[in-house]
């Protein structure tokens, strides 16, 4: 990308976004960050970045943000190719770091998926799983979220830039909502909430707005999800109900958690 | 791809950039004439009808969201608007308006994106927004304040600007206090400047001559400029009158068919090409926009609107098919949307309840809202628990798509025309006529693969 007004120091780290199966909102994410915007075009080269510029530049990169799961079988050639171009790899969002709500295929029948949608099913190019980049390639480091939140974006670029680790807390939607002074959904009112199983990184917008949290930040770094089903059950919520509740934007994290398939609450013990 | 022929050769040019998605494009020249344009979209299959199914009547919203993260309030309004038809529910009074006033949020970010990110640096000679801030740095901090204050909207109401949390079935989870929406008042106060200087400054962009070709499809809505709701009208090319179809017959009017090598469905409307978005809006509805918004369109030279109920012998307005001066309507569009959203501010009540109630039942509903790019339509079936038996989502680019390939041809042809032979030119010619439509194909990794095939190598002509 050309050099903005800024003065420029000699070697900016060059950065590249890339995307896999996904919707964009994590990308575009980047691009919300209007105050910061040129500012970080002043300390990065923006080397690849297609949604935003026509300017691209081949690797090897400094930092790559990847965003979306590996679904088809050109994915899997090019994740590693973007891992080898890359110094440090870092995953944004649900679909990059758990295969996104497009895994929900990794429980059911993809050619009766395909069947679903397409007439001709033999003219499309997919595999049978969505899969986040861990699981083909080493990566630095996985921001959650569906979306990923901006400020947590402007800190893992910020401590690339500063070489230090990412502080992007591990723990709950549950020490947010308190430290935002939110009533308690579930205790208040009922309202089943996956808040306490859940990553931290929304703010607790959900609560906040009146409504239980659906997990789109995926499980939290220590869970006791088997604790939560009574509550759950409690407020209302049949077996079904809770199997969708967790099986949605982060079905494969969750499932990872729980120990069990989407549509079963049996096995209790978190794996 | 088309198996080449003997003496043809094939010309790569990687991405397609400042667009949503991935494509291929195939040209096939021969003796000077485009014989074939074709835009191979490759959008990974996600399959969202599929896994839809078996689920919920309260999900939709928050599953098709994730469809797009440019235009997720198009998504989550148009799958309430169709649950709600199937279960016999109706969202009107202040609940209606706090859905238009979100939906104005989305509008304004999204099509300043456009006109600033994507599209502006064709006009200007640049490769992005960065490069274009060197000599245009308020144009692109306006851009961006624009842009923020349509994602204050979206924040606000929904909790975050891309999949937000507060849309529900029947209206919201929680409704704003007018207090809280003071604030937003005042920025878009500023916004409402920021737009008439975005108007004025796309008015002078230099717009090679263009025509679409194709037949135009909008929502339409009594009295006002339909976003969130209305009836699809077609003002078709030629000379033939408008016409309206209920909503409930979309799919024997708009239909899908697939073709090879592309994931995404190719519609045709009642046979034809048809284009939806910002060019067929402001013809189907123009007359509907506010004085404010109308006198924008004029110094933009946007010509006055026809009016569809003009009497006989009145002038029927000027329907404007240039796709390259789609961002002026775009322009004109976020005018209108900051102004709409000051007046649905100042109208406010709130009300009693955030949302009504939205009991399943079973049966099937149809559900349209005017997305940035254009119509976005959604069916549901429900059984008796409100499970999903069956989904049926139609996107916008996927309607456009024939009206692209069809200006993809034109352009091209008419750089040949002129002399413009080289790769690099009409490389060139194929993004901006790509770009114009600002297609959202909810996406994969950006490329485009420009494969031109030619009998022969015609010799370079030197332009003068």
């Amino acid at each position: 990308m050309s050099t903005p007004t800024t003065p420029q120091p000699p070697h900016r780290p060059r950065l590249g976004v890339f995307k896999f199966a996904s919707c964009d909102g994590c990308q575009l994410t980047l691009l919300n960050c209007e105050d910061e915007l040129i500012g970080i075009a002043g300390e990065l080269e923006i080397a690849h970045f297609l949604e935003a510029s026509s300017d691209i530049a081949p690797g090897p990169y400094d930092l790559a943000l990847v965003e979306g799961s590996v679904s088809t079988p050109e994915h899997l050639e090019r994740v590693r190719r973007i891992r080898a171009d890359s110094r440090h790899l870092v995953t944004i969002g649900a679909c990059a770091t758990a295969g996104g709500v497009q895994a929900l295929r990794n429980y059911a029948d993809v050619e009766e998926y395909l069947a679903t949608v397409y007439a001709r099913p033999d003219y499309i190019e997919t595999l049978a799983t969505s899969t986040p980049i861990s699981a083909h390639v080493p990566v630095d480091f996985e921001l959650r979220g569906c979306p990923i939140d901006r400020g947590q974006l402007i800190e893992v670029i910020t401590a690339f830039l500063a070489g230090r680790k990412p502080g992007i807390p591990n723990h709950a939607v549950c020490f947010a909502c308190k430290r935002r002074g939110n009533v308690c959904v579930t205790v208040a009112h009922g309202t089943p909430c996956l808040g306490p199983v859940t990553h931290a990184g929304c703010g607790a917008l959900c609560p906040t707005y009146g409504r239980g949290c659906y997990g789109c930040f995926g499980p939290a770094g220590t869970t006791n999800l088997p604790a939560l089903l009574p509550i759950l059950r409690r407020d209302g919520m049949g077996d079904d109900d809770i199997g969708r509740f967790l099986h949605t934007f982060n079905v494969t994290a969750f499932t990872a958690v729980a120990g069990q398939e989407p549509g079963t609450t049996e096995g209790e013990d978190p794996v | 791809m088309s198996e080449p022929v003997t003496g043809s050769r094939v010309l790569r040019v990687p991405a397609l950039t400042r667009v949503e998605g991935e494509a291929a494009l195939h040209l096939r020249i021969h003796d000077g004439t485009v014989t074939e344009a074709r835009l191979d979209i490759y959008e990974p299959p996600r399959f969202f009808e599929a896994f839809l199914r078996g689920r919920a009547h309260t999900e939709p919203p928050d599953l098709t969201s994730r469809i797009c993260g440019i235009c997720p309030v198009a998504y989550q309004l148009s799958a309430c608007r169709a649950v709600e038809n199937a279960c016999g529910a109706v969202v009107d009074g202040q609940l209606a308006a706090l859905r238009r006033l979100l939906y104005c949020g989305e509008w304004i970010e999204s099509q300043t994106l456009h006109i600033h990110l994507l599209h502006a640096p064709d006009f200007l000679g640049h490769d992005d927004m960065i490069s274009m801030s060197r000599s245009h740095l308020a144009h692109v901090e306006r851009g961006l304040r624009l842009k923020q204050s349509g994602n204050a909207i979206v924040e606000l109401l929904g909790g975050r600007a891309i999949h937000p949390v507060n849309v529900r079935l029947g209206g919201f989870h929680r409704t704003p206090t007018r207090a809280e929406l003071r604030p937003l008042a005042e920025r878009l106060r500023t916004a409402l400047d920021d737009a008439w200087d975005t108007v004025r400054w796309v008015a002078g962009f230099d717009f090679p001559d263009a025509e679409c070709t194709a037949d135009l499809l909008a929502l339409a809505e009594t009295g006002t400029y339909a976003i969130e709701s209305g009836v699809p009208t077609v003002l078709p090319y030629g000379d033939e009158p408008p016409r309206s179809f209920p909503l409930r017959d979309f799919r024997d009017h708009v239909t899908e068919e697939q073709v090879p090598h592309s994931t995404a469905l190719h519609s045709r409307l009642d046979g034809r090409r048809h284009l939806t978005g910002s060019l067929a809006r402001y013809a189907v509805n123009g007359h509907l926009l506010s004085p404010l918004a109308l006198a924008a369109a004029r110094e933009a030279g946007l010509g006055d609107p026809p009016l569809r109920s003009a009497a006989p012998g009145a002038g029927r307005g000027e329907v404007c098919r240039n796709p390259y001066r789609s961002i002026l309507v775009r322009a004109v569009e976020v005018l209108y949307a900051v102004e709409e959203a000051l007046r649905i501010i100042a109208e406010y009540e709130r009300p009693a309840h955030p949302h009504v109630e939205v009991p399943a039942r079973a049966g099937a509903g149809h559900g349209a809202t005017e997305a940035p790019r254009g119509l976005l339509y959604h069916h549901y079936a429900l059984d008796g628990q409100g499970r999903i038996t069956d989904a049926c989502i139609v996107p916008p680019t996927a309607q456009n798509q024939g009206a692209i390939e069809e200006d993809l041809r034109r352009l091209v042809q008419g750089g040949l025309d002129r002399g413009e032979d080289s790769e690099a030119e009409l490389t060139r010619l194929c993004e901006r006529a790509v770009r114009n439509h600002d297609p959202c194909i909810s996406c994969s990794a950006h490329f485009l693969d420009l494969k031109i095939e030619r009998p022969f190598r015609q010799p370079w002509r030197v332009r003068c």
